[in-house]
């Protein structure tokens, strides 16, 4: 299966922001390929005028009252993070 | 083959026979925990269900439901009985891995609310069990850790994403588990492994502290031995949720007490779509006998037609791999979870910890996902998508002015063998007759029905109204009650 | 060439919530980092987001003070990008459905002297939509600190269209739209505190021009008038690019309102691809009539309709009105004071208050509701005044006095020996008798019709008084012996 012209795997993977070997490239574009021909023949159903389906169950106004409960701890908050200090998280310096 | 197993071992019985012994005092809690963490320790090794387990903590809370007991406190059926849970289901203080190398080391601190409401049952809260990494696949292939296997037969799959719990609870690893079902995610691996496995309508049961794949058709659900006890796991965990915006204020009926109290006869319904081309014929045998037995009890059984099915899994592979593709975006290795060691800046920090963190069949979905959802796309896939998903609900709405329930086999063959399935498409077939209930946002039950000729386990599966998960499990039961193929249990 | 500025504002105002947007742990500034999160701020896997029904009576309040239509149904999607101060790497966002669509911002222009009202213009909206706030990064030599404390807060952005014309024009929308949002309860909108963030989409074309020119979006206009200069600035570099031969690139600028300089942040090349689809995890919104109807009862009077009102009920002159009208409390503490004062005082009212009081409560770093003078002080104050108890100067004393001790000036006056003294109006007459009879000179010129004269014999009154006659006694008396000597 040939890959389709605008699938363009770098863009992709740039917007999903993960790294993908040459081999993944190669690989991932054939089968995405496959997956989409199969998708294809949705565009035989005819659509026109069906509303999509967001929700199996739409219902209206689920909310709740402005009412400040506790949150986490902050040694609860950051246990599972890879690196702290100063109770934050530290990253790569953030150039803006 | 022998049914030898045909055990009276307490770890292979039902919730309901456990829950005689407790009450009766015959057995505690202990006992019974103690009973099923030997049994995990002796055949683990063959089945590899689990992610981890946590021994002392299962017994401690066995030792406090035995207290209850003892104090006239009992808190009802589930009280003292170990229910394995998946991965992906959050459980304050333990590993909440999702079987990726992304969360191996991630420890939740909060509980999931269907893991409160076992707690208040009295439940064991009993072990991680593994799963397609992030609940993306069919044969628990794709977990990080290790492949579970199929305890009929240990070279095959047990089915996926959730193959861990379906295994678990076919090995006597545990009286009951949950799972959760996206396209077919617990009925498949029930049908593989010869355990009830219930898909609960959208909405029934809260995925707050679920792990999202494709937020809109995520559930959790029971697997049980029985379809009463699914009757009775179900009725613990159902109901509204304040923290699930999703979740819908029904009415909660009594799930056991309706087996009783519904005797049918019903109408049951057959679309020719799922009997077609790729249907294995010991399986199509296998459920037409199963319609035999309706028909015999009275039941009124109507061909109905579901035409967009051949769609479904189009359908399915774009909403579920788009809404993927936003869910997973939060593990970046910033708060928690992998980062990579050799990040240069924040952005090769995003890329690297997540090219290393996920496998590549979560990969290749949030790609997909990507893809479907970028400038330009969106009304070409994602909404054309949303838009067939309205048919398809449509038909089966429409089918259920006819009838009360249709049955389908659960899965085109019975369990194949590991690595068989090396081509993603291949992969994503084995959920055609699964993945419509999702997309409609219907209740699906998989009921063992056979074995095959090489032993291998068949499912059927019951898919009925919305809401009406009372009806469907007492049209479950009828069959169920009156079969006892899940008593076979397999040589471990 | 002439060339035109056109601007449009994009404003970010945090809505005062006690919780977040999508989950109720507290909301607030300035607590310890990441004391205010819970898995749902922090995205933990698993969670699931939860509307605030506050936020959204704010974000209904707002649209209707501002005129917008208010959609009967919408929706939840989620804005899809990777940056470290957003948990989800998604946002959750309005995107084809926001909840309110047009309206204005009423806005005044500065008129040709400080006494004089200027012209009146709106500003279109284009729509306000609801999302929720990120977390704050704070950078350091070699890395950065995540604290996600705001991440999560309520936040409405408002959208104008591109219809401003220049950097004036902007402050006064902003100002504008300041005092509506503090007015309706909506935000404290504190710019320090990043309640109100404002960027500006800036381009110029020659005077005549339909065509809109290539846009530059001004961001870190961090305080009011940063946006005025910075808009001004951009406006300037851009003529200045364009008279030199040059083109503008469309780009995003950084404006340091410090350094009165800008830079460029990042060009087109690097635009985003935002990926919106409807959230799966949040159901839409409906609102109804009855429910318009309830917050439209909430909605205050806004600045500019008092402004008309002070005018034409109290008879205040504009410059009054200009002070009062834009802190609601401060007009809410005159109209109280005006009222207690009775008719014909509220002038003398408004004065008080712009003057002395806000001078007091500058010099104390006072909050109005902090301070000890309250309104029925100031009718009083005014009252004794009128009555011709109290003299002016005595009265500026009375006022210090009770901005300190929150005494009523009556017992000011009393304590202090401040009353007007004699009436006893044989003593009185007998010091008019005396200047008449001392100042042969005024008397004469008052005689032949020079009117200012007769303040020739009320010094001397005074000073036999030691500043305590009564000076509207005196004056009435002064003539009655005048017209008889």
């Amino acid at each position: 299966m040939s890959v389709p012209e605008d699938l363009n795997i770098d863009r992709i993977a740039n917007l999903a922001r993960l790294a993908l070997t040459d081999e993944e490239k190669v690989k991932f574009s054939a089968q995405l390929a496959d997956v989409l021909t199969n998708i294809e023949k949705l565009k035989q159903v005819n659509v026109d005028g069906v509303e999509p389906t967001a929700h199996a169950f739409p219902i209206y106004n689920v909310w709740a009252d402005d009412v400040a409960k506790p949150g986490l701890p902050v040694e609860d908050a950051l246990r599972n993070a890879p690196e702290k200090r100063d109770n934050m998280i530290v990253v790569p310096k953030v150039v803006e | 083959m022998s049914h030898a197993a045909m055990s009276s071992e307490l770890f292979n019985k039902t919730i309901v026979e456990l829950a005689e012994l407790l009450a009766a005092k015959t057995i505690t809690s202990v006992e019974l925990t103690q009973a099923v963490i030997d049994r995990t320790q002796s055949v683990e090794e063959r089945v590899k269900a689990f992610n981890s387990f946590d021994a002392a903590a299962a017994l401690a809370q066995a030792a406090a439901s035995d207290a209850r007991r003892a104090a006239g406190q009992s808190l009802g059926a589930l009280d003292g009985i170990p229910i394995g849970i998946k991965d992906v289901i959050a459980v304050t203080g333990q590993p909440l891995t999702a079987s990726s190398k992304m969360l191996a080391n991630f420890v939740s601190p909060y509980d999931a609310t269907v893991t409160q409401k076992l707690k208040k049952a009295g439940a064991i809260i009993w072990g991680r069990l593994n799963l397609d990494e992030f609940a993306m696949g069919s044969s628990t292939e794709n977990s990080a850790f290790h492949t579970t296997r199929n305890p009929y037969n240990l070279d095959c799959v047990p089915g996926g994403s959730s193959g861990g719990s379906a295994a678990a609870l076919a090995a006597g690893e545990a009286i009951a588990t949950l799972g959760s079902d996206t396209g077919g995610s617990i009925r498949q691996p029930a049908a593989l492994c010869n355990v009830v496995g219930l898909k609960p309508t959208y909405g029934l049961v809260s995925r707050f502290g679920l792990i999202a794949f494709a937020s809109s058709l995520d559930q959790i659900g029971p697997f049980n031995r029985t379809v009463e006890d699914a009757a009775i796991t179900l009725q613990a965990i159902a109901g509204y949720d304040e923290n699930d915006s999703t979740s819908v204020k029904v009415e909660i009926p009594d799930y056991r007490a309706a087996l009783k109290t519904k005797k049918g006869p019903w109408r049951i319904g057959i679309s020719k779509e799922y009997f077609g081309e790729g249907l294995d014929p010991e399986v199509a045998a296998a459920v037409e006998k199963a319609v035999s037995f309706y028909e015999k009890m009275g039941c009124v059984i109507k061909n109905v037609s579901l035409p967009h099915t051949e769609y479904g899994v189009g359908v399915y592979y774009i909403i579920a791999t788009a809404e993927c593709s936003s869910n997973l975006s939060r593990y970046d290795g910033i708060r928690y979870g992998h980062r990579s060691a050799d990040a240069k800046d924040i952005v090769d920090l995003y890329y690297k910890s997540r090219a290393e963190g996920f496998g590549p069949e979560v990969k290749r979905r949030i790609i997909l996902g990507t893809y479907v959802l970028s400038s330009g796309y969106y009304d070409a896939y994602y909404l054309r998508a949303q838009k067939v998903r309205t048919l398809i609900r449509q038909d089966f709405l429409n089918a259920y002015n006819e009838v009360d329930a249709i049955i389908t086999p659960t899965t085109p063959t019975p369990a194949f063998k590991r690595g068989a399935k090396a081509d993603p498409l291949a992969m994503y077939l084995c959920d055609v007759y699964t993945i419509g209930v999702n997309l409609a946002g219907l209740p699906g039950i998989s009921v063992p029905c056979g074995f095959s000729s090489s032993g291998l386990p068949i499912g059927m599966q019951l898919i009925g109204q919305p809401f009406k998960e009372a009806d469907l499990l007492a049209i479950a039961n009828a069959y169920d009650s009156a079969h006892d193929w899940a008593k076979r249990t397999p040589n471990l | 060439m002439k060339y035109e500025a056109v601007i449009g504002l994009e404003v970010h105002v945090q809505i005062k919530t006690q919780s977040k947007m999508f989950t109720r742990v507290g909301a607030g500034y300035g607590q310890p980092a990441n004391t205010l999160t819970d898995p749902v701020v922090l995205a933990l896997p698993g969670v699931l987001p939860v509307m605030n029904k506050a936020a959204l009576d704010a974000i209904i309040k707002a649209g209707l003070l501002l005129g917008c239509d208010i959609a009967p149904v919408c929706k939840w999607d989620r804005k899809n990008y990777f940056y470290p101060d957003s948990p989800k790497n998604y946002q959750i966002s309005q995107y084809d459905q926001p909840i309110c669509l047009n309206g204005a911002v009423e806005i005044e222009l500065p008129g040709s002297a400080r006494n004089i009202q200027g012209e009146h213009k709106s500003i279109a909206l284009t729509r306000i939509h609801l999302e929720e706030d990120v977390g704050k990064l704070n950078h350091e030599a070699f890395d950065s600190l995540v604290d996600y404390n705001r991440a999560g807060t309520p936040l409405m952005e408002i959208v104008s269209e591109p219809v401003i014309k220049s950097a004036e024009e902007a402050y006064a929308c902003l100002t504008s739209l300041r005092a509506t949002i503090i007015y309706g309860g909506i935000s404290d909108c504190d710019m320090e505190k990043g309640q109100l963030r404002c960027d500006a989409n800036i381009s110029i074309r020659p005077v005549g021009e339909t065509k809109l020119g290539t846009k530059v979006e001004l961001k870190n206009l961090n305080s009011i008038s940063f946006v005025r200069d910075g808009i001004a600035h951009e406006i300037k570099r851009q003529i200045a690019v364009v008279e030199s031969g040059g083109t503008i690139v469309q780009e995003t600028r950084d404006y340091d309102g410090m350094t009165g300089t800008s830079q460029s942040l990042r060009s087109k090349e690097m635009a985003h691809d935002y990926r919106y689809f409807p959230d799966p995890d949040l159901m839409p919104v409906k609102v109804d009539v009855a429910w318009k109807a309830r917050i439209q009862a909430e909605c205050p009077e806004l600045p500019f309709a008092k402004q008309t009102r002070f005018q034409s009920d109290y008879g205040l002159p504009y410059t009054l009105t200009s002070v009062l009208v834009w802190d609601k409390a401060l007009a809410d503490y005159f109209e109280e004071a005006a009222k207690l004062a009775g008719p014909g005082k509220a002038q003398a009212v408004g004065n008080w208050i712009v003057n002395d009081l806000q001078r007091e409560l500058g010099a104390a770093k006072l909050d109005l509701g902090d301070s000890k003078v309250r309104p029925a002080h100031i009718a009083e104050l005014v009252n004794l005044i009128a009555a011709g108890t109290l003299l002016s100067n005595a009265a500026k004393e009375v006022f210090i006095d009770m901005a300190a001790t929150g005494e009523t000036p009556s017992a000011i006056v009393a304590k202090k020996g401040l009353a007007v003294a004699p009436t006893d109006t044989a003593e009185l007459e007998g010091w008019c008798r005396d200047a008449i009879a001392a100042n042969a000179k005024s008397v004469a010129e008052f005689k032949a019709g020079k009117e200012s004269a007769i303040n020739g014999l009320k010094g001397p009154i005074m000073k036999a008084s030691k500043g305590k006659a009564n000076p509207k006694l005196v004056d009435e008396t002064l003539r009655r012996l005048l017209s008889i000597s």
